[in-house]
């Protein structure tokens, strides 16, 4: 099927704003992906800054200027977008994986290990996201690899549930039952009939948690708990440009969190519109 | 004079893939007092007609073309405002599924009341809770004072179904619509729910349209029956005359298709085929490509011809 | 129903205990703090002998006991920085967040409901696509950049506003004085605007969910007024779950007004948290946790009864 003729997308289409916002999406994985390409310099090679350059306002041979070592704030940005996006896809893949796992066991076993698997659950969720995250953070230090794992654990929650309650409504239906009856076992069962039609909710929510776990990360990194100041994140390149953001240098910060904010945006654009097409309640 | 004449209803709707012609042209009166039944299998257009009735059509849905006339008014012609005042007053209407049609977070008296209180100003509080209690009693319910004040996961759905013919009613509708208002029931309450709206419709001289996909319905209830498919009336007439001798191949095949006890039968019949969908209408006949006696005039659309005592869309019948 | 209210508190209760646990888990994990306490030169036995005083030699049940025991009488221990106990230092910067977080919680909800209402009601109108497109940049938007985007706009470029701290208070709160407000609007903008946006989605989305069900037709055709219908019918089925976000809300709230307070210098628990962590201040973190915990435990429960009030189906039978 050709790509136009496709029914799944012709609907997705039918919003100018949800096409606008993949697009911007595709650009910005595609920017993260090769930054050198469009960056003048490696800000985080201390041999390319100068500090004759510090503090250059946008135009000024450095398109959107450059900050107190004299970095490039262009570069910056697309170093720290790769950062930022890197954190925020792997995180969720992650939580998503998790999350599956623990949903799919807790729906299809039911018992105890449902019982403990989303008492579990709740108890997490009645905790707010940034103070679990602070925690992990707080005792186990800074680090790329720290910020994800916190994110990761704050966010396999929903995907739990929503994979349980996928899986008990599904448990129910004829296909599982005679592929119990013909003797199929519980993990193939599971993973090759269930998991199919749990799948499309889970990828809905994981979009828009993928902005949701890019802020956290850019929260976390702006209080100083986040990525370490060698390789930013946009969250700290806004953290380093806030307080010279009161001496008139604003585009330090305003730059990075534009972006910041246009990358979330696009994401929940994308995100909200897989929503709607998807949301069978909402068609008659 | 007539209660209700529909007079070449179009209601289409306009979707992605295309104009689904719902219901496309169909005309019929009801005098006051007289039960209708509207009968066809799914997707013919019933219930569509019903809503178009009481003007409940909602994009991408449109009623495009006709007539609507409550006792010589056309309703078509009505501003929104006007049309509140007409609905759940002059015309009721019943839905399918009692377990979705009460809202559940108000209470039974307060569903009942207010659809007193918005249509008859002048009715003080007490005296609307007086008459739901009495359109309580009148409908089965036991305890009606309490029920007031119990809410609808509380009851059986034979009882919210009574339940909302009450509320259907207790304005005194000169129309009331029902769209399959038994099908969603167990069985054994069927039979009471439908001997229940055929006696209050005698008392209160009101109009039924009963919607419905089961001819043993209205065998039971209708005086007259107008048959519907692919969203046209292929059939319509009194009752005896359309059970009893049906002349239309489509009204046949329903009626063949009930199991009857004088007869001794290996398989129970079917028509065969599915009726055509409503986005890509066959020319000429709809009913052409399932029907046993074609020829060759049926590629022209058969229009309603009095045949027999009854309306009859088919150019076979003589 | 008193039997469901005693359920639900010891189901609290239970949560509490557990949580409670894993606080001092945590911490008991994180380290030894006699390094903090002591100078560089103090000698292994001045080690030894503070870790007696303080109990630290002892095994982790037995710690655990002391730990929860001296809790419930109001004992975390004593900041390392302030020198009070730890939950005095809490609890005086208690009100200043409760009330920062009470602020930003009316706004949204004040401002949220009827714009969602708004945006169900005629969901292609432009009112409607632009409360949507606002709703969508409310989630798009980290805390911290509207908290800054604001202080740039009102307080360095227009001076209007001050930037940081709490404004003059009237019986204890800021809200009834003019130095006050001017001090409170801000942060109280930036912590609301997440929440406010998430509610116009929430109460949009739930309401025209609510719009396609068979009983608003019905009442439709029973010729209700389409106030009515909105208002009454719809308004109230939309609400019921939107209720329960709101209140576990809070509790995020008070998480995120962390963020808020750095960027504003607000007095209350959320600087104290980031302030104690990288001082490294142990007893004040872990008297946050609790209170903090404690009263995200007492939001969920006041909202489960709330829940029994509201929504009739779950009434006790």
């Amino acid at each position: 099927m050709k790509l136009h003729e496709n029914e799944f997308i012709a609907e997705y289409a039918e919003s100018k704003l949800a096409v606008a916002g993949a697009l911007l999406f595709v650009i910005f994985i595609l920017l993260a992906l090769a930054p050198s390409i469009f960056s003048s310099q490696n800000p985080y090679d201390l041999r390319q800054l100068a500090l004759k350059n510090s503090f250059l306002p946008p135009g000024s041979g450095f398109l959107l200027g450059t900050d107190g070592q004299g970095r490039d704030i262009l570069s910056a940005i697309l170093y720290g977008l790769r950062i930022s996006l890197f954190v925020g896809v792997a995180s969720t893949l992650l939580s998503v994986f998790i999350g599956l796992l623990a949903g799919l066991i807790s729906g299809y076993c039911g018992g105890l290990i449902d019982t403990a698997i989303m008492r579990l659950a709740d108890l997490q969720l009645s905790f707010p996201a940034i103070l679990i995250a602070l925690i992990i953070m707080a005792l186990w230090g800074q680090g790329i690899s720290k910020i994800i794992i916190a994110i990761t654990v704050v966010n396999w929650v929903y995907y739990a549930r929503t994979a349980r309650g996928s899986v008990l409504a599904e448990k129910e239906k004829d296909y599982v039952q005679a592929a119990q009856a013909m003797g199929m076992r519980a993990p193939v069962i599971i993973i090759g009939e269930i998991m199919p039609n749990v799948l499309a909710p889970i990828i809905v929510i994981a979009t828009v948690r993928i902005a949701n776990a890019i802020i956290l990360e850019a929260t976390l990194s702006f209080l100083g708990l986040g990525v370490p100041i060698t390789r930013p994140s946009l969250g700290a390149l806004i953290a380093n440009g806030y307080q010279i953001l009161f001496s008139g240098y604003w585009w330090v910060s305003v730059f990075p969190g534009l972006v910041l904010m246009l990358v979330v945006l696009s994401i929940n654009l994308v995100g909200d519109r897989l929503r709607d097409v998807m949301n069978p309640r909402l068609k008659r | 004079m007539e209660l209700l004449r529909v007079d070449g209803l179009q209601t289409h709707f306009f979707t992605r893939k295309g104009v689904v012609r719902a219901v496309d042209g169909i005309s019929f009166g009801l005098k006051r007092g007289e039960i209708l039944g509207l009968v066809g299998e799914s997707g013919a257009g019933k219930s569509i007609t019903g809503f178009s009735i009481i003007r409940l059509i909602d994009p991408p849905g449109r009623i495009v073309n006709g007539k609507i006339l409550l006792e010589g008014r056309n309703l078509l012609e009505l501003d929104a405002g006007a049309m509140d005042t007409i609905r759940g007053d002059h015309i009721s209407m019943i839905f399918q599924d009692p377990q979705t049609s009460l809202n559940p977070v108000l209470s039974i008296g307060r569903q009942l009341v207010e659809t007193i209180c918005y249509h008859r100003r002048e009715v003080s509080g007490k005296e609307a809770q007086a008459r739901s209690v009495e359109m309580l009693r009148q409908v089965g319910i036991s305890s009606p004072l309490k029920r007031l004040r119990s809410y609808p996961h509380q009851l059986s759905g034979g009882m919210k179904q009574r339940m909302v013919i009450a509320m259907a009613l207790i304005n005194n509708p000169k129309l009331l619509i029902a769209d399959e208002p038994t099908t969603a029931l167990d069985v054994t309450i069927q039979a009471q729910i439908l001997m229940l709206m055929k006696k209050l419709c005698e008392q209160y001289d009101s109009s039924l349209v009963l919607i419905t996909h089961d001819i043993s319905v209205v065998a039971q209830m209708c005086h007259r029956v107008a048959v519907m498919y692919a969203g046209r009336i292929v059939e319509y007439g009194k009752k005896s005359d359309i059970l009893y001798n049906p002349l239309h191949p489509y009204t046949r095949g329903l009626i063949a298709c009930l199991p009857k006890l004088n007869e001794t039968r290996d398989r129970l019949y079917q028509i065969p085929g599915v009726m055509p969908s409503l986005l890509d209408l066959p020319a000429g006949c709809y009913f052409r490509n399932r029907c046993p006696d074609t020829g060759d005039n049926c590629l022209e659309y058969p229009e309603l011809r009095w045949i027999n005592g009854r309306h009859v869309a088919c150019h076979r019948v003589k | 129903m008193l039997v469901y209210v005693l359920k639900r508190l010891l189901y609290a209760v239970a949560i509490l205990i557990v949580i409670s646990f894993l606080v001092f888990a945590i911490m008991y994990k994180a380290g030894d703090p006699t390094e903090l306490l002591l100078p560089p030169d103090a000698t292994h036995q001045d080690v030894v002998a503070l870790k007696q005083y303080l109990g630290l030699d002892q095994p982790f049940h037995v710690q655990y006991w002391r730990f929860l025991t001296h809790a419930i009488h109001g004992d975390v221990g004593r900041s390392f920085i302030y020198g009070q106990p730890a939950l005095q230092v809490v609890f005086e910067r208690l009100p200043a967040t409760l009330e920062l977080a009470s602020t930003a919680m009316l706004i949204s909800i004040i401002l949220g409901i009827p714009l969602g209402v708004i945006a169900a009601i005629k969901p292609q109108s432009f009112s409607s696509q632009g409360i949507m497109f606002f709703s969508l940049l409310g989630i798009s938007i980290p805390v911290f950049w509207t908290g800054m985007v604001l202080v740039l706009v009102f307080s360095v470029i227009l001076g209007v506003l001050p930037s940081s701290g709490r404004g003059a208070l009237f019986y204890h709160t800021s809200l009834l004085t003019l130095d006050g407000i001017k001090h409170i609007i801000m942060p109280a903008i930036t912590l609301a605007l997440f929440q406010l946006a998430l509610i116009i989605r929430l109460t949009r989305t739930g309401m025209l969910e609510v719009l396609m069900e068979d009983y608003i037709k019905l009442a439709r055709a029973k010729g209700l007024p389409r106030r009515v219908v909105v208002f009454v019918h719809a308004l109230k089925n939309t609400l019921i779950p939107v209720i329960t976000i709101i209140g576990i809300q809070f509790g995020q709230l008070i998480a995120f007004a962390i963020v808020t307070e750095t960027i504003f210098a607000w007095p209350g628990t959320g600087k104290l948290i980031i302030d104690s962590i990288q001082n490294l201040d142990r007893p004040v973190v872990v008297a946050y946790l609790l209170v903090v915990a404690t009263i995200f435990v007492f939001i969920n429960f006041i909202v489960d009864i709330l829940y029994t009030f509201v929504d009739p189906r779950i009434r006790v039978k």
